[in-house]
């Protein structure tokens, strides 16, 4: 009786997903986005491409390891040979530095806007072009409307969306699959050891659609990710934290 | 098919133009004059002064004794150039070839126009009506060669239109001067009493050849239609152009959407048979009232997607102001490209740059909000940061060199180096702690230094010492000591590590 109303569950849970925005996994399953277990957290244990993924961070050092992070994602995107769109108020990212993640810049382009609805306006045009691998926007505020917008132009189209919201004002709700926050963590070299060592985020998941939120800390050598130990106090889902503050 | 030309004389073209300014002269007897060897000489003369039994060429003082009231105004030399030219312009409405005749004419090649206005009668009946209009007098005719319609336009009184083939019927009756010929010419014919085209027609072409030179053969010619006569238009044809003249004036939004997109289906159809994309597009608008109103577009790749190249346009649609209404669009492909369809099918498989839906997106996008705010970045040979990549000139600009990643480089690079103060223990040794924006940063781990000199060639200055450090929360920063210890030096922040 437990075991068919665990199916039936199921089931509804996967008719469900894709009115949700998700594709089933057995297309993309070729695609590895070197996750590793972050990729648990997912439904189908699949990173979502054709959604819209939300980042928050509240300074410029965090939009940094934020970036970082976002790169190898889109270096798996992009390895099928196609290009970027990345929109933003002005040019802080430093093309030279993406080859350091596997991605090549010279297939991204770079559109500056100074107006966000501009920017969301391109970002909207944007994800309806088939044959794009990712579209980033950098903007601030993100209403619901838009976000919606924005997922309904993906599912046509399967390009994924990345959204970076460098201090909002509010974290309003989102149509988007997920909200990410990274933060930089000390590298933990031993005292006498010269150099900096590889960055080291912790990359907090705070939402995801039919998913499981979580918390890991990873390193990133060489463009890949490497997952270390998590310090002993850590893994407060995100619902308690908010009770808790 | 057989040519038609139109040629239109502007009877009073100055002073028509002078009483369309001035609607007051209408009735007034007036002339325009210039002075010549220290007189004043009647260069143009109106109806009701020519009424009165003035004409150009006598002085002025005549003049005033025949109508004392008469009005006397400044000639303006270049303004019948300037006006034919104008009128010329504004004609294109009835067929694209036009050509001015100075000094007071335009030559139409009708050929194949007419129907359009229901028959050769209609079409002339509107443009002279159009003109009557406007204010200016005109006799206007139609014929199979230039030179017929010229002069039946001119010296004859009661015809319009030459029939096909009939222009040796109508020159009989008409005096030499109708052939356009020198002046010095006409008098010799008319003192020889060959008043008419009818006595010397028929005459020998070698005794007309002696008589009065080769000229008078070749306007003959010209005006039998023996010898072809080219014109030359005030607006050269553009090889691909579509053009759609309304019945009835269109002033709605949708009335012009739906000209353009057929406009655009019939340009798009013809490129396609012919292998091109459009690379710039003109679309015109001719109002009733004269004006005209343009748009333009410009695609990235040679395309002929109709669907693609309307979009393009339709932004730029609500900048037309149709005013009383719009009775001709026309649409230029002003740069075309050749597009194999092979091609085309490789982009679509392809992806990546060459992606033909993202050549369309990017137009859609530079029409939006202009293309300087589009980059692409290609790698430069500079070891120093901010010249280490540059802007791409095209979307398929290959790399004359590769990407660096040999060295390690910040994900966010500052547009211009930031100054920050720092507490540095010894010289060459990274800085202890620095404070950026009012908050101070602890350094626990530090790489470099890693010099990278001015490049002498491009710019004088000092080089720069960069440090790749991290603070205690574990964040990154790119510094940099501008100098030497020993002689002024500032340290910088330039970027922020992931």
């Amino acid at each position: 009786m437990l075991t068919t109303k665990a199916n039936i569950i199921a089931r509804l849970q996967k008719d469900i997903s894709p009115l949700q925005g998700y594709r089933s996994a057995s297309k993309n399953s070729a695609l590895d986005t070197g996750l590793g277990p972050i990729k648990y957290a997912f439904p189908n244990a699949t990173f979502p491409i054709a959604a819209i993924h939300e980042f928050i961070s509240t300074q410029t050092e965090d939009a940094a390891a934020t970036k970082g992070f976002m790169s190898t994602i889109l270096a798996s995107l992009m390895r099928n040979n196609n290009a970027s769109i990345w929109i933003s108020n002005a040019r802080n990212i430093f093309p030279p530095s993406l080859k350091g993640y596997d991605i090549t810049p010279d297939k991204i382009i770079f559109i500056q806007l100074q107006k966000e609805k501009d920017i969301l306006w391109v970002m909207e045009e944007a994800l309806k072009c088939e044959g794009l691998a990712a579209v980033i926007a950098e903007i601030k505020e993100l209403s619901f409307t838009d976000s919606r917008r924005l997922q309904l132009a993906v599912e046509k189209s399967q390009v994924t969306g990345f959204i970076i919201r460098n201090n909002p004002r509010s974290l309003n709700t989102t149509a988007c699959v997920t909200r990410w926050k990274i933060t930089a963590l000390p590298a933990g070299l031993q005292e006498n050891m010269p150099g900096v060592g590889f960055p080291h985020w912790n990359i907090e998941l705070l939402k995801v659609r039919n998913g499981k939120p979580g918390n890991w800390h990873v390193a990133c050598i060489a463009g890949q990710l490497k997952h270390t130990a998590l310090p002993a106090v850590e893994v407060i889902p995100f619902e308690q934290k908010k009770k808790a503050g | 098919m057989s040519k038609r030309f139109m040629s239109i004389w502007f009877r009073h073209l100055k002073t028509d133009w002078f009483t369309r300014r001035q609607p007051a002269l209408k009735t007034i007897p007036f002339v325009l004059a210039a002075s010549d060897h220290g007189r004043l000489i009647v260069t143009a003369v109106n109806i009701p002064a020519q009424s009165e039994g003035i004409h150009t060429g006598i002085t002025v003082a005549d003049a005033r004794a025949l109508v004392p009231s008469l009005q006397v105004l400044d000639d303006q030399p270049e303004l019948p150039g300037k006006l034919l030219q104008g009128i010329a312009t504004y004609s294109i409405r009835y067929t694209p070839l036009i050509a001015v005749d100075p000094p007071d004419g335009l030559i139409l090649d009708i050929t194949g126009c007419a129907h359009l206005w229901k028959g050769e009668q209609i079409y002339l009946t509107t443009i002279a009506n159009r003109f009557k209009y406007f204010g200016y007098d005109t006799r206007i005719c139609i014929a199979d060669t230039i030179g017929t319609a010229w002069a039946i336009a001119r010296f004859a009184q009661d015809k319009t239109i030459v029939e096909h083939e009939q222009q040796t019927a109508a020159l009989l009756p008409l005096p030499p001067g109708a052939l356009r010929l020198e002046q010095e010419t006409i008098e010799r014919l008319e003192k020889l009493g060959l008043l008419t085209v009818s006595y010397f027609i028929s005459m020998p072409r070698t005794a007309l050849r002696r008589r009065f030179g080769k000229h008078i053969l070749l306007r003959l010619d010209q005006a039998l239609g023996h010898e072809p006569e080219a014109i030359i238009p005030v607006q050269p044809i553009e090889p691909y152009q579509e053009r759609l003249p309304c019945l009835e004036p269109i002033a709605t939004a949708t009335g012009i959407e739906i000209a353009l997109q057929r406009l655009l289906d019939a340009l798009c159809k013809r490129l396609m048979q012919e292998e091109k994309g459009l690379r710039i597009a003109l679309f015109k608008c001719y109002r009733v009232d004269g004006k005209i109103e343009q748009i333009d577009i410009g695609t990235n790749r040679p395309s002929h997607n109709a669907g693609h190249l309307f979009k393009l346009f339709e932004n730029k649609i609500n900048t037309i102001e149709p005013a009383l209404g719009i009775e001709l669009f026309t649409l230029d492909a002003q740069k075309v490209e050749a597009l194999s369809p092979l091609q085309q099918k490789m982009w679509e498989q392809t992806g990546g740059l060459d992606n033909i839906h993202l050549a369309e997106l990017l137009d859609r996008i530079a029409g939006k909000v202009g293309a300087d705010c589009i980059h692409r970045y290609v790698p430069d040979e500079h070891y120093w940061p901010e010249r280490s990549f540059k802007k791409a000139v095209s979307l398929n600009e290959p790399l004359q060199t590769t990407w660096k990643a040999d060295r390690p480089r910040p994900i966010q690079l500052l547009s211009k180096p930031e100054p920050i103060q720092v507490t540095a223990p010894i010289p060459d040794y990274p800085p202890m702690s620095f404070r950026y924006k009012g908050v101070l940063h602890k350094i626990i781990k530090a790489d470099g230094p890693e010099r990278i000199e001015q490049e002498w060639w491009l710019q004088e200055g000092q080089h720069r010492d960069y440090y790749y450090v991290e603070d205690e929360a574990g964040q990154r920063y790119w510094l940099f000591r501008s100098g030497h210890y020993e002689a002024a030096y500032q340290w910088f922040i330039h970027g922020f590590f992931a």
